[in-house]
Protein backbone atom coordinates (compact mmCIF):
# COMPACT_ATOMS: atom_id res chain seq x y z
CA UNK A 1 0.00 0.00 0.00
CA UNK A 2 2.86 2.05 0.64
CA UNK A 3 4.59 1.54 -1.89
CA UNK A 4 1.58 2.14 -4.28
CA UNK A 5 1.14 5.61 -2.54
CA UNK A 6 5.26 5.77 -3.10
CA UNK A 7 5.09 5.19 -6.60
CA UNK A 8 2.40 7.95 -7.50
CA UNK A 9 4.11 10.49 -5.52
CA UNK A 10 6.90 9.71 -8.02
CA UNK A 11 5.06 9.75 -11.09
CA UNK A 12 4.01 13.55 -9.93
CA UNK A 13 6.86 15.50 -11.03
CA UNK A 14 6.03 13.56 -14.84
CA UNK A 15 2.63 14.92 -15.36
CA UNK A 16 3.37 18.18 -13.31
CA UNK A 17 5.90 19.14 -16.34
CA UNK A 18 3.76 17.90 -19.02
CA UNK A 19 0.52 19.85 -18.09
CA UNK A 20 2.77 22.83 -17.42
CA UNK A 21 4.24 22.62 -20.85
CA UNK A 22 1.49 24.38 -22.74
CA UNK A 23 2.05 27.86 -20.76
CA UNK A 24 6.14 27.06 -20.61
CA UNK A 25 5.98 26.81 -24.77
CA UNK A 26 3.86 29.79 -25.01
CA UNK A 27 5.80 31.84 -22.47
CA UNK A 28 9.32 31.13 -24.33
CA UNK A 29 7.42 32.20 -27.75
CA UNK A 30 4.94 35.02 -26.80
CA UNK A 31 6.34 36.17 -23.63
CA UNK A 32 10.34 35.85 -23.63
CA UNK A 33 11.22 36.03 -26.79
CA UNK A 34 9.07 39.05 -27.69
CA UNK A 35 10.68 40.39 -24.82
CA UNK A 36 14.12 40.21 -25.90
CA UNK A 37 13.35 41.19 -29.49
CA UNK A 38 11.64 44.50 -28.27
CA UNK A 39 14.57 45.34 -26.70
CA UNK A 40 16.50 44.66 -29.67
CA UNK A 41 13.78 45.95 -32.06
CA UNK A 42 14.45 49.70 -29.82
CA UNK A 43 17.81 49.60 -30.71
CA UNK A 44 16.93 49.48 -33.99
CA UNK A 45 15.69 51.08 -37.04
CA UNK A 46 12.88 48.54 -38.56
CA UNK A 47 10.08 48.79 -40.95
CA UNK A 48 9.25 45.13 -40.73
CA UNK A 49 10.24 44.34 -44.63
CA UNK A 50 14.44 45.08 -44.42
CA UNK A 51 16.20 43.24 -41.75
CA UNK A 52 16.62 45.64 -38.83
CA UNK A 53 19.61 48.10 -38.67
CA UNK A 54 21.66 48.27 -35.47
CA UNK A 55 21.26 52.56 -34.26
CA UNK A 56 22.42 52.10 -30.61
CA UNK A 57 20.29 54.64 -28.54
CA UNK A 58 19.50 56.96 -31.49
CA UNK A 59 15.49 56.34 -31.04
CA UNK A 60 15.47 56.99 -26.82
CA UNK A 61 17.34 60.10 -27.62
CA UNK A 62 14.69 61.21 -30.73
CA UNK A 63 11.72 59.97 -28.58
CA UNK A 64 12.87 62.21 -25.52
CA UNK A 65 14.76 64.64 -26.72
CA UNK A 66 13.98 65.86 -30.10
CA UNK A 67 9.91 64.29 -30.82
CA UNK A 68 7.51 67.40 -30.28
CA UNK A 69 4.22 64.26 -29.89
CA UNK A 70 6.12 62.66 -27.24
CA UNK A 71 4.97 65.55 -25.24
CA UNK A 72 1.88 66.42 -26.00
CA UNK A 73 1.05 62.64 -25.91
CA UNK A 74 2.81 62.19 -22.14
CA UNK A 75 0.61 65.45 -21.21
CA UNK A 76 -2.74 64.36 -22.71
CA UNK A 77 -2.22 60.64 -20.87
CA UNK A 78 -0.99 61.84 -17.45
CA UNK A 79 -4.03 63.98 -17.53
CA UNK A 80 -6.49 61.68 -18.38
CA UNK A 81 -5.39 59.47 -15.70
CA UNK A 82 -5.03 62.04 -13.28
CA UNK A 83 -8.93 63.10 -13.60
CA UNK A 84 -9.82 59.64 -14.27
CA UNK A 85 -8.27 57.65 -11.84
CA UNK A 86 -10.02 59.60 -8.73
CA UNK A 87 -13.23 59.80 -10.48
CA UNK A 88 -13.97 56.30 -11.13
CA UNK A 89 -12.34 55.15 -7.71
CA UNK A 90 -14.36 57.76 -5.78
CA UNK A 91 -17.39 57.56 -7.60
CA UNK A 92 -18.00 53.88 -7.64
CA UNK A 93 -16.88 53.77 -4.25
CA UNK A 94 -20.02 56.24 -3.34
CA UNK A 95 -21.89 54.03 -5.55
CA UNK A 96 -20.56 50.76 -3.68
CA UNK A 97 -21.67 52.74 -0.53
CA UNK A 98 -25.21 53.61 -1.90
CA UNK A 99 -26.09 50.10 -2.63
CA UNK A 100 -25.10 48.33 0.70
CA UNK A 101 -28.18 49.79 1.74
CA UNK A 102 -30.72 47.08 2.58
CA UNK A 103 -33.18 49.17 0.26
CA UNK A 104 -36.20 46.41 -1.04
CA UNK A 105 -35.03 46.38 -4.99
CA UNK A 106 -31.60 47.10 -4.76
CA UNK A 107 -30.65 44.07 -6.74
CA UNK A 108 -32.03 46.06 -9.58
CA UNK A 109 -30.43 49.34 -9.27
CA UNK A 110 -27.07 47.42 -9.21
CA UNK A 111 -27.89 45.53 -12.21
CA UNK A 112 -28.59 49.00 -13.86
CA UNK A 113 -25.08 50.48 -12.90
CA UNK A 114 -23.50 47.25 -13.37
CA UNK A 115 -24.82 47.23 -17.38
CA UNK A 116 -22.58 49.38 -19.15
CA UNK A 117 -19.46 47.71 -18.00
CA UNK A 118 -19.69 44.87 -20.15
CA UNK A 119 -20.57 47.29 -23.37
CA UNK A 120 -17.31 46.95 -25.40
CA UNK A 121 -15.04 49.61 -26.05
CA UNK A 122 -16.51 50.40 -29.74
CA UNK A 123 -20.00 50.42 -29.16
CA UNK A 124 -19.29 52.87 -25.95
CA UNK A 125 -17.09 54.81 -28.42
CA UNK A 126 -20.09 55.24 -31.39
CA UNK A 127 -22.89 55.73 -28.61
CA UNK A 128 -20.57 58.44 -26.62
CA UNK A 129 -20.20 60.01 -30.09
CA UNK A 130 -23.31 60.58 -30.64
CA UNK A 131 -24.45 61.27 -27.08
CA UNK A 132 -21.39 64.26 -27.49
CA UNK A 133 -23.05 65.49 -30.96
CA UNK A 134 -22.40 69.00 -29.82
CA UNK A 135 -25.99 69.71 -31.98
CA UNK A 136 -27.87 66.64 -32.05
CA UNK A 137 -26.19 65.07 -28.93
CA UNK A 138 -28.21 63.94 -25.86
CA UNK A 139 -26.03 65.54 -23.57
CA UNK A 140 -25.78 69.18 -25.81
CA UNK A 141 -29.91 68.86 -26.24
CA UNK A 142 -30.77 68.08 -22.69
CA UNK A 143 -28.46 71.57 -21.75
CA UNK A 144 -30.04 73.85 -24.41
CA UNK A 145 -33.38 72.87 -23.01
CA UNK A 146 -32.48 74.03 -19.61
CA UNK A 147 -31.09 77.13 -21.02
CA UNK A 148 -27.36 76.40 -21.31
CA UNK A 149 -24.90 76.43 -24.52
CA UNK A 150 -23.19 73.03 -24.04
CA UNK A 151 -19.49 72.51 -25.26
CA UNK A 152 -18.59 71.03 -28.86
CA UNK A 153 -16.80 68.30 -26.63
CA UNK A 154 -15.01 65.61 -28.84
CA UNK A 155 -14.66 68.88 -31.68
CA UNK A 156 -12.95 71.47 -28.87
CA UNK A 157 -9.82 70.97 -27.86
CA UNK A 158 -10.40 71.63 -24.38
CA UNK A 159 -13.09 69.63 -24.06
CA UNK A 160 -11.94 66.74 -25.91
CA UNK A 161 -10.50 64.74 -23.18
CA UNK A 162 -12.79 65.59 -20.26
CA UNK A 163 -15.75 64.12 -22.85
CA UNK A 164 -13.70 60.86 -23.22
CA UNK A 165 -13.24 60.61 -19.26
CA UNK A 166 -16.69 60.92 -18.87
CA UNK A 167 -17.62 58.19 -21.38
CA UNK A 168 -14.84 56.00 -19.53
CA UNK A 169 -16.35 56.80 -15.86
CA UNK A 170 -20.06 56.75 -16.92
CA UNK A 171 -18.74 52.60 -18.14
CA UNK A 172 -16.46 51.33 -15.92
CA UNK A 173 -18.29 52.81 -12.31
CA UNK A 174 -20.58 49.96 -11.96
CA UNK A 175 -18.03 47.62 -12.47
CA UNK A 176 -15.93 48.86 -10.26
CA UNK A 177 -18.78 48.91 -7.76
CA UNK A 178 -19.20 45.71 -7.60
CA UNK A 179 -15.58 45.25 -6.02
CA UNK A 180 -15.98 48.02 -3.41
CA UNK A 181 -19.45 46.10 -2.88
CA UNK A 182 -17.37 42.95 -2.05
CA UNK A 183 -15.27 44.62 0.54
CA UNK A 184 -17.60 47.27 2.11
CA UNK A 185 -19.45 43.83 3.17
CA UNK A 186 -16.55 43.03 5.04
CA UNK A 187 -16.65 46.07 7.29
CA UNK A 188 -17.39 44.87 10.49
CA UNK A 189 -20.76 46.50 11.69
CA UNK A 190 -19.61 47.20 14.71
CA UNK A 191 -17.62 50.20 13.55
CA UNK A 192 -20.16 51.64 12.28
CA UNK A 193 -22.71 51.91 15.41
CA UNK A 194 -19.08 53.45 17.45
CA UNK A 195 -19.36 56.21 15.10
CA UNK A 196 -23.43 56.55 15.68
CA UNK A 197 -22.34 56.26 19.59
CA UNK A 198 -20.10 59.53 19.51
CA UNK A 199 -22.88 61.24 17.03
CA UNK A 200 -21.31 61.09 13.88
CA UNK A 201 -23.27 60.92 10.83
CA UNK A 202 -23.21 59.20 7.27
CA UNK A 203 -19.93 61.13 6.07
CA UNK A 204 -17.90 60.69 9.69
CA UNK A 205 -19.03 56.77 8.67
CA UNK A 206 -17.75 56.90 5.58
CA UNK A 207 -14.37 59.00 6.05
CA UNK A 208 -13.69 57.02 9.14
CA UNK A 209 -14.39 53.46 8.91
CA UNK A 210 -15.26 52.67 5.04
CA UNK A 211 -12.28 54.03 3.87
CA UNK A 212 -9.82 53.22 6.28
CA UNK A 213 -11.09 49.51 6.58
CA UNK A 214 -10.91 49.13 2.84
CA UNK A 215 -8.26 50.95 2.06
CA UNK A 216 -6.44 48.13 0.69
CA UNK A 217 -8.53 47.18 -1.93
CA UNK A 218 -8.97 50.64 -2.90
CA UNK A 219 -5.31 50.70 -3.12
CA UNK A 220 -4.90 47.94 -5.56
CA UNK A 221 -7.28 49.70 -7.70
CA UNK A 222 -5.92 53.13 -7.83
CA UNK A 223 -3.26 51.25 -9.12
CA UNK A 224 -4.66 49.21 -12.03
CA UNK A 225 -6.74 52.20 -12.90
CA UNK A 226 -3.64 54.41 -12.85
CA UNK A 227 -2.04 51.69 -15.08
CA UNK A 228 -4.97 50.92 -17.41
CA UNK A 229 -5.45 54.73 -17.56
CA UNK A 230 -1.89 54.95 -19.31
CA UNK A 231 -2.98 52.63 -22.07
CA UNK A 232 -5.83 54.27 -23.27
CA UNK A 233 -6.58 53.43 -26.98
CA UNK A 234 -9.61 52.11 -28.65
CA UNK A 235 -12.14 55.23 -27.44
CA UNK A 236 -9.13 57.97 -28.35
CA UNK A 237 -8.85 55.63 -31.98
CA UNK A 238 -13.01 55.32 -32.78
CA UNK A 239 -14.23 58.79 -31.80
CA UNK A 240 -11.38 61.10 -32.17
CA UNK A 241 -7.88 59.78 -33.89
CA UNK A 242 -5.92 61.92 -31.49
CA UNK A 243 -7.69 65.12 -32.79
CA UNK A 244 -8.45 67.52 -32.42
CA UNK A 245 -4.89 69.44 -32.56
CA UNK A 246 -3.76 66.66 -30.63
CA UNK A 247 -5.73 66.82 -27.76
CA UNK A 248 -6.32 63.24 -27.26
CA UNK A 249 -2.89 61.72 -28.91
CA UNK A 250 -2.54 59.91 -25.95
CA UNK A 251 0.31 57.18 -25.66
CA UNK A 252 -0.63 54.65 -26.89
CA UNK A 253 -2.39 55.69 -30.16
CA UNK A 254 0.84 57.47 -30.94
CA UNK A 255 2.75 54.13 -30.62
CA UNK A 256 0.33 52.71 -32.55
CA UNK A 257 0.80 55.47 -35.37
CA UNK A 258 4.51 54.99 -35.48
CA UNK A 259 3.64 51.22 -35.56
CA UNK A 260 1.40 50.79 -37.96
CA UNK A 261 1.03 53.85 -39.97
CA UNK A 262 4.20 54.58 -40.46
CA UNK A 263 5.75 51.04 -39.77
CA UNK A 264 8.64 52.31 -37.49
CA UNK A 265 8.68 49.48 -35.47
CA UNK A 266 11.96 50.48 -33.72
CA UNK A 267 10.90 53.43 -32.57
CA UNK A 268 7.52 52.35 -31.30
CA UNK A 269 9.32 49.17 -29.44
CA UNK A 270 11.16 52.18 -27.58
CA UNK A 271 8.07 53.84 -26.96
CA UNK A 272 6.59 50.24 -25.26
CA UNK A 273 9.53 50.44 -23.50
CA UNK A 274 9.21 54.30 -21.93
CA UNK A 275 5.95 53.63 -21.18
CA UNK A 276 6.90 50.38 -18.93
CA UNK A 277 9.38 52.71 -17.05
CA UNK A 278 6.36 55.29 -16.23
CA UNK A 279 4.00 52.64 -15.49
CA UNK A 280 6.50 51.71 -13.05
CA UNK A 281 7.30 55.36 -12.15
CA UNK A 282 3.56 55.81 -11.41
CA UNK A 283 3.33 52.38 -9.23
CA UNK A 284 6.06 53.70 -7.14
CA UNK A 285 4.80 57.00 -6.26
CA UNK A 286 1.74 55.30 -5.48
CA UNK A 287 3.32 52.92 -3.07
CA UNK A 288 5.03 55.87 -1.83
CA UNK A 289 1.89 57.71 -1.20
CA UNK A 290 -0.05 54.81 0.20
CA UNK A 291 1.90 55.01 3.12
CA UNK A 292 -0.09 58.15 3.82
CA UNK A 293 -3.23 56.40 4.06
CA UNK A 294 -3.86 52.52 3.36
CA UNK A 295 -4.52 51.10 6.41
CA UNK A 296 -3.34 47.39 7.05
CA UNK A 297 -4.99 46.00 9.76
CA UNK A 298 -2.39 43.58 10.48
CA UNK A 299 -0.89 46.25 12.34
CA UNK A 300 1.99 47.54 9.67
CA UNK B 1 -42.66 50.88 -6.14
CA UNK B 2 -42.06 53.71 -4.50
CA UNK B 3 -45.51 53.62 -3.08
CA UNK B 4 -44.60 50.23 -1.73
CA UNK B 5 -41.01 51.31 -0.17
CA UNK B 6 -43.06 53.89 1.91
CA UNK B 7 -45.84 51.59 2.78
CA UNK B 8 -43.16 48.93 4.20
CA UNK B 9 -40.93 51.91 5.86
CA UNK B 10 -44.18 53.01 7.69
CA UNK B 11 -45.23 49.64 8.58
CA UNK B 12 -41.72 48.59 10.01
CA UNK B 13 -39.47 51.07 11.00
CA UNK B 14 -40.60 54.62 11.11
CA UNK B 15 -37.67 56.16 12.69
CA UNK B 16 -35.52 55.74 9.62
CA UNK B 17 -37.90 56.67 6.95
CA UNK B 18 -36.29 60.33 5.76
CA UNK B 19 -32.85 58.51 5.73
CA UNK B 20 -34.27 55.91 3.48
CA UNK B 21 -36.46 58.23 1.02
CA UNK B 22 -32.52 60.07 0.56
CA UNK B 23 -30.57 56.65 -0.39
CA UNK B 24 -33.72 55.78 -2.57
CA UNK B 25 -33.45 59.45 -4.54
CA UNK B 26 -29.65 59.08 -5.12
CA UNK B 27 -30.24 55.25 -6.17
CA UNK B 28 -32.96 56.88 -8.64
CA UNK B 29 -30.12 59.60 -9.63
CA UNK B 30 -27.77 57.47 -10.49
CA UNK B 31 -30.03 54.90 -12.23
CA UNK B 32 -30.95 57.70 -14.55
CA UNK B 33 -27.06 58.66 -14.79
CA UNK B 34 -26.37 55.13 -16.37
CA UNK B 35 -30.09 54.28 -17.88
CA UNK B 36 -30.35 57.21 -19.90
CA UNK B 37 -27.65 56.59 -22.30
CA UNK B 38 -28.62 53.26 -22.67
CA UNK B 39 -32.18 53.86 -22.89
CA UNK B 40 -30.98 56.20 -25.97
CA UNK B 41 -28.90 53.74 -28.08
CA UNK B 42 -31.99 51.93 -28.35
CA UNK B 43 -34.53 54.54 -29.15
CA UNK B 44 -31.97 56.40 -31.97
CA UNK B 45 -31.78 52.47 -33.41
CA UNK B 46 -34.81 53.14 -34.15
CA UNK B 47 -35.56 56.25 -35.42
CA UNK B 48 -35.84 57.35 -39.63
CA UNK B 49 -33.10 59.00 -40.97
CA UNK B 50 -34.79 61.94 -41.01
CA UNK B 51 -35.82 61.97 -37.46
CA UNK B 52 -32.36 61.14 -36.37
CA UNK B 53 -31.98 65.42 -36.09
CA UNK B 54 -35.08 66.17 -34.58
CA UNK B 55 -34.08 66.70 -30.99
CA UNK B 56 -36.78 65.06 -29.57
CA UNK B 57 -35.85 61.83 -27.02
CA UNK B 58 -38.62 59.70 -28.83
CA UNK B 59 -39.12 59.04 -32.39
CA UNK B 60 -42.88 59.68 -33.72
CA UNK B 61 -42.45 56.43 -35.84
CA UNK B 62 -40.63 53.25 -35.04
CA UNK B 63 -38.40 52.89 -37.95
CA UNK B 64 -37.69 48.50 -37.29
CA UNK B 65 -36.04 48.37 -40.94
CA UNK B 66 -33.12 50.04 -39.80
CA UNK B 67 -32.32 46.68 -38.27
CA UNK B 68 -32.83 45.03 -41.76
CA UNK B 69 -30.93 47.77 -43.31
CA UNK B 70 -27.54 47.21 -41.34
CA UNK B 71 -27.52 43.67 -43.55
CA UNK B 72 -27.41 45.76 -46.57
CA UNK B 73 -25.30 48.17 -45.55
CA UNK B 74 -22.04 46.11 -43.98
CA UNK B 75 -21.35 42.45 -44.57
CA UNK B 76 -23.07 41.71 -40.74
CA UNK B 77 -23.79 37.96 -40.92
CA UNK B 78 -19.70 37.52 -41.83
CA UNK B 79 -18.36 39.73 -39.27
CA UNK B 80 -21.15 38.09 -36.95
CA UNK B 81 -19.87 34.41 -38.47
CA UNK B 82 -16.13 35.68 -37.86
CA UNK B 83 -16.63 36.90 -34.34
CA UNK B 84 -18.18 34.00 -32.99
CA UNK B 85 -15.95 31.58 -34.30
CA UNK B 86 -12.75 33.54 -32.94
CA UNK B 87 -14.35 34.39 -29.72
CA UNK B 88 -15.44 30.43 -29.51
CA UNK B 89 -12.31 29.33 -29.96
CA UNK B 90 -10.93 31.39 -27.76
CA UNK B 91 -12.64 29.74 -24.83
CA UNK B 92 -11.99 26.52 -25.76
CA UNK B 93 -8.29 27.21 -25.87
CA UNK B 94 -8.31 28.94 -22.82
CA UNK B 95 -10.83 27.07 -20.50
CA UNK B 96 -8.76 23.69 -22.15
CA UNK B 97 -5.08 25.06 -21.44
CA UNK B 98 -5.77 26.71 -18.52
CA UNK B 99 -7.52 24.44 -16.13
CA UNK B 100 -4.78 21.61 -17.22
CA UNK B 101 -1.68 23.97 -16.14
CA UNK B 102 -4.03 25.27 -13.26
CA UNK B 103 -4.09 21.22 -12.40
CA UNK B 104 -0.31 21.03 -12.28
CA UNK B 105 0.03 23.80 -9.95
CA UNK B 106 -2.74 22.67 -7.80
CA UNK B 107 -2.52 18.58 -7.29
CA UNK B 108 0.81 17.45 -8.04
CA UNK B 109 4.02 18.07 -6.50
CA UNK B 110 7.03 18.91 -8.62
CA UNK B 111 10.22 20.67 -8.04
CA UNK B 112 9.82 24.12 -8.50
CA UNK B 113 6.53 24.45 -8.58
CA UNK B 114 5.67 27.22 -5.88
CA UNK B 115 8.21 29.31 -7.25
CA UNK B 116 6.96 28.89 -11.27
CA UNK B 117 3.91 29.90 -9.77
CA UNK B 118 4.84 33.15 -8.12
CA UNK B 119 6.78 33.50 -11.49
CA UNK B 120 3.77 32.96 -13.67
CA UNK B 121 1.59 35.95 -11.73
CA UNK B 122 4.85 38.28 -12.08
CA UNK B 123 4.66 38.13 -15.61
CA UNK B 124 1.02 39.64 -15.07
CA UNK B 125 2.95 42.95 -14.52
CA UNK B 126 4.23 42.77 -18.32
CA UNK B 127 2.65 45.48 -20.41
CA UNK B 128 1.09 44.00 -23.63
CA UNK B 129 3.13 46.90 -25.55
CA UNK B 130 5.91 45.75 -24.69
CA UNK B 131 5.46 42.37 -26.37
CA UNK B 132 2.88 43.58 -29.01
CA UNK B 133 5.53 44.23 -32.16
CA UNK B 134 7.63 41.12 -31.89
CA UNK B 135 4.31 39.23 -31.45
CA UNK B 136 3.52 40.98 -34.75
CA UNK B 137 6.76 39.85 -36.64
CA UNK B 138 6.46 36.54 -35.69
CA UNK B 139 3.21 35.98 -37.19
CA UNK B 140 3.82 37.76 -40.50
CA UNK B 141 7.28 35.75 -40.25
CA UNK B 142 4.19 32.72 -40.15
CA UNK B 143 2.51 34.35 -42.77
CA UNK B 144 -0.58 34.44 -40.14
CA UNK B 145 -1.76 38.15 -41.25
CA UNK B 146 -5.23 38.26 -42.09
CA UNK B 147 -6.07 35.00 -40.51
CA UNK B 148 -8.03 34.37 -37.26
CA UNK B 149 -5.01 32.52 -35.96
CA UNK B 150 -2.90 35.18 -34.53
CA UNK B 151 -6.20 36.22 -32.31
CA UNK B 152 -6.91 32.39 -31.40
CA UNK B 153 -3.92 29.98 -31.23
CA UNK B 154 -1.60 32.29 -28.29
CA UNK B 155 -5.04 31.58 -26.13
CA UNK B 156 -3.92 27.63 -25.98
CA UNK B 157 -0.43 28.00 -24.08
CA UNK B 158 -2.76 28.14 -20.65
CA UNK B 159 -4.97 31.05 -21.42
CA UNK B 160 -2.94 33.83 -19.43
CA UNK B 161 -1.71 34.19 -16.26
CA UNK B 162 -4.78 35.84 -14.78
CA UNK B 163 -7.14 32.49 -15.53
CA UNK B 164 -4.52 30.35 -14.32
CA UNK B 165 -4.43 31.57 -10.96
CA UNK B 166 -8.25 31.92 -11.01
CA UNK B 167 -8.70 27.88 -11.91
CA UNK B 168 -5.95 27.44 -9.19
CA UNK B 169 -7.57 29.16 -7.12
CA UNK B 170 -11.12 27.04 -7.28
CA UNK B 171 -9.07 24.10 -7.93
CA UNK B 172 -7.59 24.41 -3.94
CA UNK B 173 -11.32 23.88 -2.52
CA UNK B 174 -11.50 20.43 -4.58
CA UNK B 175 -10.97 18.18 -1.60
CA UNK B 176 -7.69 16.31 -2.21
CA UNK B 177 -8.95 13.33 -0.35
CA UNK B 178 -10.83 12.89 -3.67
CA UNK B 179 -8.38 13.08 -5.95
CA UNK B 180 -6.23 10.83 -3.66
CA UNK B 181 -8.68 8.01 -4.04
CA UNK B 182 -8.94 7.94 -7.48
CA UNK B 183 -5.14 7.77 -7.33
CA UNK B 184 -5.16 4.82 -5.38
CA UNK B 185 -8.03 3.11 -7.47
CA UNK B 186 -5.56 3.39 -10.11
CA UNK B 187 -6.85 6.48 -12.17
CA UNK B 188 -4.23 7.85 -14.42
CA UNK B 189 -3.40 12.28 -14.20
CA UNK B 190 -5.36 12.80 -17.00
CA UNK B 191 -7.92 10.73 -16.64
CA UNK B 192 -8.77 12.56 -12.87
CA UNK B 193 -8.20 15.96 -14.43
CA UNK B 194 -10.89 15.18 -17.28
CA UNK B 195 -13.46 12.92 -15.38
CA UNK B 196 -13.43 14.11 -11.35
CA UNK B 197 -11.73 17.73 -11.57
CA UNK B 198 -13.26 19.48 -14.37
CA UNK B 199 -16.70 18.07 -13.89
CA UNK B 200 -16.76 19.88 -10.51
CA UNK B 201 -15.25 22.63 -12.04
CA UNK B 202 -18.05 24.48 -13.45
CA UNK B 203 -18.85 27.44 -11.78
CA UNK B 204 -15.03 28.66 -12.65
CA UNK B 205 -15.22 27.66 -16.06
CA UNK B 206 -18.31 29.54 -16.20
CA UNK B 207 -16.59 32.53 -14.99
CA UNK B 208 -13.83 32.09 -17.45
CA UNK B 209 -15.32 31.56 -20.85
CA UNK B 210 -17.54 34.37 -19.82
CA UNK B 211 -15.19 37.29 -19.14
CA UNK B 212 -13.14 35.36 -21.84
CA UNK B 213 -15.92 35.90 -24.22
CA UNK B 214 -16.45 39.14 -22.70
CA UNK B 215 -12.69 40.02 -23.79
CA UNK B 216 -12.32 38.29 -27.09
CA UNK B 217 -15.93 39.61 -28.41
CA UNK B 218 -14.71 43.13 -27.47
CA UNK B 219 -11.36 42.99 -28.67
CA UNK B 220 -10.57 45.72 -30.79
CA UNK B 221 -6.74 46.32 -31.15
CA UNK B 222 -6.09 42.51 -31.43
CA UNK B 223 -8.36 42.33 -34.96
CA UNK B 224 -7.08 45.91 -35.94
CA UNK B 225 -3.66 44.50 -36.17
CA UNK B 226 -4.22 41.28 -38.26
CA UNK B 227 -6.98 41.57 -40.19
CA UNK B 228 -6.91 44.12 -42.74
CA UNK B 229 -9.37 42.17 -45.55
CA UNK B 230 -12.58 43.51 -45.07
CA UNK B 231 -13.94 39.53 -45.67
CA UNK B 232 -12.00 39.00 -42.48
CA UNK B 233 -13.34 41.67 -40.38
CA UNK B 234 -15.27 41.03 -36.84
CA UNK B 235 -18.24 42.99 -35.29
CA UNK B 236 -15.90 45.45 -33.52
CA UNK B 237 -13.70 45.84 -36.34
CA UNK B 238 -16.95 46.30 -38.62
CA UNK B 239 -18.50 48.58 -36.33
CA UNK B 240 -15.41 50.87 -35.89
CA UNK B 241 -15.00 51.09 -39.64
CA UNK B 242 -18.85 51.91 -39.89
CA UNK B 243 -18.53 54.99 -37.47
CA UNK B 244 -15.55 55.93 -39.05
CA UNK B 245 -16.89 57.50 -42.19
CA UNK B 246 -17.46 61.17 -43.21
CA UNK B 247 -21.50 61.62 -42.63
CA UNK B 248 -22.12 58.32 -39.85
CA UNK B 249 -25.52 57.26 -40.48
CA UNK B 250 -26.88 57.32 -36.70
CA UNK B 251 -29.44 55.47 -36.89
CA UNK B 252 -28.18 52.08 -37.96
CA UNK B 253 -24.97 52.75 -36.29
CA UNK B 254 -26.87 52.34 -33.06
CA UNK B 255 -28.95 49.50 -34.51
CA UNK B 256 -25.75 47.47 -35.24
CA UNK B 257 -24.14 48.42 -31.94
CA UNK B 258 -27.34 47.24 -30.14
CA UNK B 259 -27.30 44.03 -32.39
CA UNK B 260 -23.62 43.70 -31.49
CA UNK B 261 -24.40 44.10 -27.87
CA UNK B 262 -27.34 41.93 -28.08
CA UNK B 263 -25.56 38.19 -27.13
CA UNK B 264 -23.55 40.05 -24.11
CA UNK B 265 -26.93 41.45 -23.19
CA UNK B 266 -28.44 37.85 -23.33
CA UNK B 267 -25.68 36.21 -21.74
CA UNK B 268 -25.84 38.43 -19.01
CA UNK B 269 -29.49 37.86 -18.26
CA UNK B 270 -28.81 34.60 -18.04
CA UNK B 271 -25.47 33.92 -16.32
CA UNK B 272 -25.84 37.25 -14.11
CA UNK B 273 -24.70 35.51 -11.16
CA UNK B 274 -20.91 34.37 -13.37
CA UNK B 275 -21.02 37.75 -14.92
CA UNK B 276 -20.83 39.34 -11.52
CA UNK B 277 -18.42 36.96 -10.15
CA UNK B 278 -16.14 37.74 -12.61
CA UNK B 279 -15.74 41.59 -12.55
CA UNK B 280 -15.84 41.43 -8.82
CA UNK B 281 -12.50 38.85 -9.15
CA UNK B 282 -11.09 40.58 -12.21
CA UNK B 283 -12.82 43.77 -13.45
CA UNK B 284 -10.87 43.39 -16.92
CA UNK B 285 -12.20 45.87 -19.55
CA UNK B 286 -10.97 45.52 -22.76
Amino acid sequence: MIKAIKNIINKQPFWGYLFVSPWLVGFLVFGLYPIVMSLYYSLCQYDVLRIPQYIGLRNYEELLFHDDYFGISIWNTIYYLLIRTPLVIFGSLLLAVLVNNAVRGIKYFRTIYFVPSIISGVILSVLWMWMLNPEYGLINVTLSFFGFDGPLWLIDQSWSKPAIILMSVWSIGGGRMLVFLAALQGVPKELYEAVEIDGGGWWSKFRNVTVPFISPVIFLWVIIEAVAGLQVFVEAYVMTKGGPLNSTLFYNLYLYNKAFDDFQMGYSSAMAWVLFVIALIVTFIQFRLSKKWVYYSGGK
Amino acid sequence: MGLLLGWKMINSKPKISLQTIIVFAFLVAAAIFFIIPMLWLLVSSLKPEAEVFNMSFFPDTLQWENYTKIFERIPFLVYLKNSVFISVVTIIGVVVTSSIVAYAFSFLEWPGRDKLFYFIIATMLLPAQVTMIPIFVIFKELGWLNSFKPLTVPFFFGGGAFNIFLMRQFFLTIPRSLIDAARIDGCSEFRIYATIVMPLSKPVIATISILTFLFSWNDFLGPLIYLSDKAKGTLALGLAQFAGQQDPEWALLMAASVLMMLPIVILFFLFQKYFIRGFMMSGIKE
